[in-house]
């Protein structure tokens, strides 16, 4: 997957329409990953994944070719899925009134979600939610989806060392809620 | 520590795959990978496949086999769903209804020049009538192209849709189909056209039928020359035998340069 996205640049630069399918392909169970974190359940982090790469592919259209070889694409296409993530929890609040859809109270649950432990990703959203913004995205982009701390830096556009503490703080925080919940 | 590891091990277990099928909505929504359906074409069910500028491919299930098949021989990523959607549908019943275009989009941005021009000029046919390679050619303002538009028309990605069954071979035989020439013959015959009848007159040398009356030639089945009274009908082997009779060129179907 790291070699791929390596010379993924390149390719988009030269071949943007036949190399963006493998650009979805390498980052979206990384986008989803995240999403089903940072918004209120799956229905909103499919949305957010698939309106990502939506404007990623506007985006690429409109750049000129030098442009899309010098991105940094996992941190570039993060620095759009967390806005997307943001606009979504902000239209959520304006407009309670939205269908509250919750993984919890799914009336068709997926099988195979209720398999892998679909409750467990309610739960930590819920504990999640409770610390601040850049903690929160900082602590899903480090240890869910595996981002670098440089990485989350350039996404964010916070210093690498911020994002270190973001991470640090936002652990301690969880901890703090776990050992309370017990 | 221990906690440390146990809390990071516990947030790296919540990662998910994106749901199947996210990477073909996603190619479908930004136009890079086009949906497919089968529709009951006037041949029998038939693959259509669309994206958001219009419809991309039409194949009879029969030339095509499997949507596997169909998918993989597409140019472009595909996947089957149900069926198009309601103003697609819509659109395309009556473009199969009626043999003419319509407001049915059809995608042609991936075709190049002359073979759009090509293919557009052919969804000018009206249902019913017939034109030579030659006429396409000249129309398009490429006389000497006669043979780049059969091969433009062999490769229209919409036959049926675009009427390139209704072209047939200058000296008035019915030619080649890509699905076969039986199938141009029975799209001819469902426009009210009797092939035999067409192949007939053409092995008799006739190529242009003008009327008496108003000394205006046309092609055979152009709507003009079918209301020619047998009393007043004269054949003609070319255009020079027309015009040396008196007779100008019909400004409908064209057989001349005006």
């Amino acid at each position: 997957m790291t070699t791929t996205l390596d010379h993924l640049p390149a390719h988009l630069a030269s071949d943007l329409d036949g190399a963006f399918p493998d650009l979805v392909r390498s980052t979206s169970n990384g986008i989803y990953s995240g999403a089903l974190q940072l918004t209120r359940n799956r229905h909103d982090a499919e949305d957010v994944t698939q309106e990502t790469f939506v404007r990623i592919y506007r985006s690429l259209r409109s750049y000129p070719p030098e442009r899309i070889r010098s991105l940094d694409l996992k941190p570039w296409v993060w620095t759009i899925a967390l806005n997307l993530c943001r606009n979504r929890a902000r239209s959520r609040a304006r407009h309670p009134e939205a269908p509250p859809v919750d993984d919890r109270i799914d009336p068709t649950p997926n099988p195979a979600d209720e398999a892998s432990g679909n409750a467990d990703l309610a739960v930590w959203r819920d504990r999640l939610s409770t610390l601040p913004t850049p903690q929160r995205s900082a602590v899903v982009l480090r240890h869910v989806v595996d981002l670098s701390y440089e990485e989350i830096a350039a996404a964010t556009g916070r210093s690498g060392s911020t994002s270190r503490s973001d991470v640090r703080r936002g652990l301690a925080r969880l901890r703090t809620l776990i050992e309370e919940e017990q | 520590m221990n906690t440390q590891d146990s809390l990071t091990r516990q947030l790296a277990a919540l990662r998910r795959p994106a749901p199947d099928g996210t990477v073909d909505v996603v190619l479908r929504r930004v136009d890079l990978a086009d949906s497919f359906a089968v529709v009951e074409g006037p041949t029998g069910p038939a693959y259509v496949a669309w994206n958001g500028r219009g419809v991309t491919a039409f194949v009879p299930v029969d030339v095509a086999g499997s949507p596997g098949d169909f998918a993989h021989r597409h140019p472009r990523p595909a996947t089957q769903v149900d069926a198009p959607p309601e103003r697609l549908a819509a659109h395309l019943d009556r473009t199969m209804r009626t043999g003419r275009i319509g407001r049915l989009p059809i995608d042609l941005s991936s075709i190049g020049e002359f073979q759009r021009k090509v293919l557009e000029k052919c969804a000018e046919i009206p249902p019913g009538e017939i034109r030579p390679y030659g006429w396409i050619a000249r129309e398009i303002g490429n006389p000497g192209a006669v043979r780049a538009v059969g091969t433009a028309l062999g490769r229209n990605p919409v036959p049926v849709l675009i009427p390139c069954h209704r072209v047939v071979r200058t000296d008035g035989k019915i030619g080649n189909y890509a699905y076969g020439s039986s199938m141009k013959r029975s799209l001819l015959e469902r426009e009210g056209l009797d092939p035999d009848e067409i192949e007939a007159l053409a092995g008799r040398g006739v190529r242009l039928i003008g009327s008496d009356t108003t000394g205006i030639y046309c092609y055979p089945t152009c709507r003009h020359a079918r209301r020619i009274s047998d009393v007043h009908r004269v054949e003609f082997r070319t255009e020079s035998d027309a015009e040396a009779a008196g007779f100008r060129p019909c400004k409908i179907c064209r057989p001349a340069a005006a």
